[in-house]
């Protein structure tokens, strides 16, 4: 089980591998869209990459709804509880 | 009177220079390109073909990390090369609604299409990439270049296997003659130095097998050839119409006078032993630039140094150019970079433009008995000097398929 912190900062790796961001723009109240530019088909490797390493299932429909950081992290942590 | 088109800026990264500079310099040296494959997988699959020619700077040393992941091979090779050319033009501002791209490939996003198999069938749906029909599709460098250099008038994407580089400058002109363009950035890109695609050429008896000696594998015209060695990488020029070129005080390196594109009908591989449709395509780009046998001093070759198709290149030149010929200096430059396919009639047409440009031809290497029946004037040994005055160098492409494709490069 990662805690919060753990969850940002892995997902914040899985971005910059993505899309070369630094790791530090990615906070938790940070758009996905809208703050970090990140299209739709970024956005499902993310998805991908994320559960993987968290070992989590992030269903498509899901993803929509997944449109901070913050809401990341927290279905992450939630779905790995 | 039909737009003239000139020449305004070269690209190029391939296996004997990952610029133009360095590219035109070893060009004029001979080397090879050509060595044996340090990649695990030659031993994993034992191929019968163990070598080939590299691109000499990968392109991971020009692009960044993300645009390295989301592009394929050949897009990463046609982007390097669109940009040198684009930074060559010294065009800074362009009507991007006027600007296009003709940029082909012979054979698409190998890697990216058998990376993704390989991913479906060990690790399921799941882990297989979203950036997959993006980076798999032929369409994929022409969409990339058109991205990156905000060309809006089109971006075309011709697949005539080896004829295809060329064919898109064919394309060019025909967009800028036609008033859909002003400025074109035309070229070919091709990765597939990948053990499938290594294995089908090899299957087909195309490759050179000279496994103990890749630098003397690629020999054009001469009596021991045995196959192509295969190349990767990709060559980018800047159309522009004439007018376009010099309201903004460009360098021009040449005018492209005429193009070609005919089709044998005749076997899906084998080139037409006649080199009919070869010939068609010399004498129609020749009649497309106004150009008489006379004008041309200097013809950068298709010579795969196959043993079928070095000939028929031979009799289509005789056909078309007639006793001149003996009078034209012929360059064979996969006897130094191998053959990049979809890539090469680019890559060819900058060697041809910068012949023209420099008036001096580069080298042929690993010629050393020449072929009897193909008595050409092979450039070997040290550059030839082209003479003063208008002068015209042709570059010949053709492709499995049947594809003829020609352009015709005159000094300006």
């Amino acid at each position: 089980m990662a805690s919060n912190e753990e969850i940002l900062a892995g997902l914040a790796e899985i971005v910059n591998e993505e899309t070369g961001l630094e790791t530090e723009a990615v906070e938790m109240d940070k758009s996905f869209t809208e703050d970090l530019d990140i299209d739709s088909i970024s956005m499902m490797t993310i998805v991908v990459n994320a559960e993987e390493k968290f070992d989590v299932k992030i269903p498509d429909e899901e993803v929509k709804n997944l449109k901070t950081v913050a809401d990341a992290v927290n279905f992450i942590a939630g779905a790995q509880a | 009177m039909a737009r003239k088109v000139v020449i305004t800026g070269l690209g190029a990264t391939t296996p004997i220079g990952g610029d133009v500079p360095t590219l035109w310099a070893n060009a004029l040296k001979g080397v090879s390109g050509a060595h044996t494959l340090p990649d695990e997988w030659v031993e994993t699959y034992n191929l019968p073909v163990k070598f080939a020619a590299k691109a000499s700077t990968p392109a991971s040393e020009v692009l960044s990390r993300v645009e390295m992941k989301r592009m394929d091979p050949s897009t990463q090779f046609a982007v390097v090369a669109a940009r040198e050319a684009w930074k060559d033009s010294g065009i800074e501002t362009v009507d991007h609604d006027r600007l296009a791209v003709a940029f082909a490939t012979g054979i698409g996003g190998v890697w990216t299409l058998l990376d993704a198999w390989d991913t479906l069938k060990e690790k399921g749906p799941r882990r297989v990439l979203p950036m997959t029909v993006p980076m798999l599709m032929p369409n994929g460098p022409a969409a990339a270049v058109s991205l990156d250099l905000g060309a809006r008038a089109g971006a075309h994407t011709p697949v005539s296997a080896c004829a295809s580089g060329t064919e898109a400058m064919h394309i060019g002109l025909e967009l800028i003659r036609s008033g859909k363009a002003d400025v074109v950035v035309c070229g070919g890109a091709e990765a597939a130095i990948h053990p499938m695609p290594m294995a089908s050429f090899a299957a087909m008896q195309a490759l050179s097998k000279r496994n103990d000696d890749p630098e003397h594998a690629s020999r054009p015209y001469d009596i021991d050839r045995d196959g192509f060695v295969m190349g990767e990488g990709a060559g980018a020029l800047v159309l522009e119409a004439e007018e376009h070129a010099i309201a903004r005080g460009a360098t021009i390196y040449a005018e492209l006078a005429g193009t070609s594109v005919t089709a044998d009908a005749y076997h899906i591989t084998a080139p037409d032993p006649e080199g009919l449709g070869a010939t068609r395509a010399l004498k129609a780009a020749m009649f497309d630039g106004r150009i008489q046998p006379e004008d041309v001093v200097h013809v950068n070759a298709h010579a795969t140094s196959t043993p079928v198709g070095d000939k028929p290149e031979y009799t289509a030149l005789r056909a078309a150019l007639g006793s001149h010929l003996d009078k034209v200096c012929v360059s064979a430059t996969k006897s130094q970079m191998g053959h990049l396919l979809g890539a090469s009639g680019a890559v060819e047409s900058v060697l041809a433009v910068l012949a023209v440009y420099h008036r001096k031809a580069p080298v042929t290497i690993n010629l050393e008995n020449q072929d009897p029946e193909i008595p050409l004037d092979v450039v070997v040994g040290t550059p030839r000097e082209l003479p003063e005055g208008s002068i015209v160098a042709l570059n010949n492409s053709f492709g499995f398929g049947g594809h003829n494709a020609v352009v015709a490069i005159r000094s300006v």
